[in-house]
């Protein structure tokens, strides 16, 4: 084989090998671009309680409605306390999900946080959510369970209404290989 | 090789296994591909007669609702892998050697495996229809999560689709090492026929996308059976990701499957016009912009995933972009007939059918371009037809025009002009009656991949149903013809056909086992 032969050979190779992991690149890629763009309603991570200690705009209402999910036919009762209500942006707000777990045995499930409209997730801080964690159910187990958040007075105006919904997955048989750690509050 | 011992290749009579089995002649692994190829269509073709029998009329008649869905990615599959590539690698292994006057394909051996692993691919596609749980029934496009609800089919439908792609990315790496190396001296890039050029970019289209293929199936496979999340969302992934990374690989695919039916359709207009091609030049550019263009505009399969206004405007024009290199092609196609002296002979005539039925589809695919209308459009019959219209009598009609054009000078012998025309205005009347319905039916709000509909798509539906039936008969009518043609018929010149111009033509018909071996001078 010439020479010449074998650079071409050997560069289109590389080509296909680096796509390859272009390919398994994308999956970071596509984190960080949700992340800074807040696209697909990815949650804003919020770090200390400090972070947000705004002033409570008492001029201006926004509607927050709350959804409730279940994934893989989960055995499961899921839903929100309140279903929708009207807060003040800046005001710190505490609200309850219940879940029930109708199964005869324990289950872990894990909840996925979405905001919309989009725009919105970035300003849509959760101090305290039960989707910070696992959640382990005995069996038959009832449990309520809190959200504390707050709302961004810098929220664009065009925004009046927030949905927030949580999907609950059954994840006990990957819980113990895969710890989640979907929002981990940094240090600070 | 030397070129001293050049004779004694000419009276080598290989036997049947060292001919067709170990074989590195770049002319046996063409026809071994262009065989597979047509044995792939029928296959892939009763697929679709089963989905067009049982949608014959509402309700459910002839099978299980599942075994419908795997009728559906079955057959799309194995159009797209198993009809349709292998097709246009086995015209590039015939002709580019040829058209670029070089002895043989650049690595024979590497050839001879990119095809024999194909059977091997296909034979373990199709045996997943028989195991438990069914063959897979996701549709083509493999989304999670339904696609992990696959049974003891999925691992072996992943490892059928990494051996078509590590089948591709080979046979594309031969084509760009034969390409850049194999020329005949004189023969610079801007010489060389359209076919060889379109095929070029292709490769390169190939080599750069079939590894994220390969890479996002890998990514499902693990998701399923070694507890990765990239798709769940349970664990912190996300299925809107798969359409992503699949639709990356899935664009640049859809020019794959239609660049070298570009190069053809250059080759035949010109011949059958008598006339130069007109604007060569500007074919090349414009193949290369619809190449660079593919990569950036995969998210207009995804317009109803919830996008941001500002990525629905930007798939949405850029795609619309892709129309004006391919209108630039199409003007050249309908400049070259501009008062030539055209004959209408079969090839000729799917070439001209090409120009009319794709641009056709092109249209459609302009209305699926923007986003609001999309919204109706999406997951409809009116998608199907779409694309029905630039593969079938666009892909196909030009593989097959290919065919009736090179197979004189392949075979030696002509084919019949009577069944050769049959067998054009047969299929051309039943593709119309198949898919022209269904822009209909979709614009109705059919949807697609669902094996039963409402009253009131029944009569559009019986349409397409006869019309696919008739269309399916006809292309035996095809394997017929093929088959005459190679067993017998009139003795075809070297030149074939009056206008015929390029490399190929200036070799015997039926061209010998080795062919330039000392380069040809290309003035």
């Amino acid at each position: 084989m010439s020479d010449k032969k074998t650079t071409t050979v050997l560069r289109s190779s590389f080509i296909a090998l680096a796509m390859f992991g272009f390919g398994y690149l994308m999956v970071p890629i596509y984190d960080v671009f949700c992340d800074l763009t807040g696209l697909n309603g990815s949650t804003e991570i919020v770090s200390t309680k400090q972070d947000v200690d705004f002033a409570p705009d008492l001029t201006r209402t926004v509607k927050v409605q709350f959804v409730a999910n279940l994934n893989n036919s989960m055995n499961w009762t899921f839903q929100p306390d309140t279903f929708e209500m009207e807060v003040h942006p800046g005001q710190r707000i505490v609200t309850n999900y219940t879940a029930i777990n109708h199964r005869p045995d324990a289950v872990i499930g894990q909840a996925i946080p979405s905001v919309m409209p989009s725009v919105a997730s970035r300003h849509f801080h959760k101090v305290e959510c039960f989707c910070f964690t696992n959640q382990t159910f005995d069996a038959k187990e009832e449990r309520q369970m809190p959200v504390v958040f707050v709302v961004d007075p810098a929220l664009p105006d065009k925004v009046e209404v927030i949905t927030l919904s949580y999907t609950f997955f059954d994840v006990t048989e990957t819980a113990s290989t895969t710890p989640f750690n979907l929002e981990v509050p940094a240090g600070g | 090789m030397s070129t001293t011992t050049v004779d004694d290749h000419h009276d080598e009579h290989p036997g049947f296994f060292k001919r067709w089995i170990t074989t590195t002649n770049h002319k046996d692994i063409g026809t071994l591909y262009l065989l597979f190829s047509l044995l792939m269509f029928f296959v892939g073709g009763a697929m679709a007669m089963v989905i067009r029998a049982e949608l014959y009329v509402p309700g459910l008649q002839w099978v299980e609702p599942g075994f419908f869905n795997s009728m559906t990615t079955m057959h799309a599959l194995i159009m797209i892998f198993g009809a349709v590539m292998p097709a246009f690698t086995g015209l590039a292994n015939w002709l580019i050697p040829m058209m670029v006057g070089g002895c043989d394909m650049a690595l024979p051996r590497l050839n001879n495996w990119s095809f024999w692993i194909l059977p091997f691919a296909f034979t373990m596609l199709l045996s997943t229809l028989f195991m438990p749980g069914g063959g897979p029934a996701g549709g083509w496009t493999l989304y999670p999560p339904l696609v992990l609800q696959t049974g003891n089919a999925f691992p072996f439908v992943i490892f059928s689709i990494h051996l078509m792609g590590i089948s591709s990315i080979m046979g594309s790496i031969n084509v760009v090492a034969t390409i850049l190396n194999m020329r005949a001296p004189g023969m610079t890039l801007l010489k060389m026929p359209l076919f060889v050029w379109t095929w070029l970019i292709t490769a390169y289209l190939l080599i750069a996308t079939m590894p994220v293929l390969a890479g996002a199936v890998t990514m499902l496979l693990t998701d399923k059976y070694f507890a990765t999340s990239f798709f769940s969302a349970a664990g912190g992934g996300d299925p809107v990701m798969f359409q992503h990374i699949f639709w990356f690989f899935g664009h640049p695919e859809v020019y794959i499957l239609i660049l070298p039916a570009f190069g053809i359709v250059s080759h035949i207009i010109p011949t059958f016009a008598r006339k130069p091609l007109f604007g060569y030049s500007s074919m090349v550019y414009a193949t290369a912009s619809i190449a660079f263009l593919s990569f950036i505009v995969w998210a207009h399969h995804m317009f109803t995933v919830g996008m941001p206004l500002v990525g629905e405007l930007f798939f949405m024009f850029s795609t619309m972009l892709i129309a004006v290199p391919t209108g630039v092609k199409v003007f050249n196609w309908i400049a070259t007939m501009w008062r030539g002296s055209m004959t209408f002979e079969t090839p000729m005539l799917f070439a001209v059918g090409f120009v009319i039925m794709f641009t056709l589809g092109g249209f459609s695919g302009l209305m699926l371009a923007i986003a609001p209308a999309d919204f109706q459009y999406h997951d409809t019959y009116f998608v199907v037809a779409h694309f029905h219209y630039v593969l079938v009598p666009g892909a196909v009609f030009a593989i097959m025009a290919a065919a009736y054009f090179w197979l004189p000078k392949w075979t030696g012998h002509m084919y019949n002009e009577t069944l050769g025309k049959t067998h054009f205005w047969l299929s051309t009347l039943f593709v119309n009656l198949t898919f022209f319905p269904m822009h209909f039916v979709g614009l109705a709000g059919m949807p697609r991949r669902i094996p039963d509909y409402s009253l009131q798509f029944t009569e559009f539906n019986t349409m397409a149903s006869i019309g696919s039936f008739g269309f399916g008969l006809t292309q035996l009518l095809f394997a017929f013809i093929v088959i005459q043609t190679i067993r017998g018929g009139k003795k075809a010149t070297d030149q074939v056909w009056e206008g015929a111009e390029g490399l190929e033509w200036t070799l015997p018909s039926p061209p010998p086992a080795h062919t330039f071996d000392v380069p040809p001078v290309i003035k």
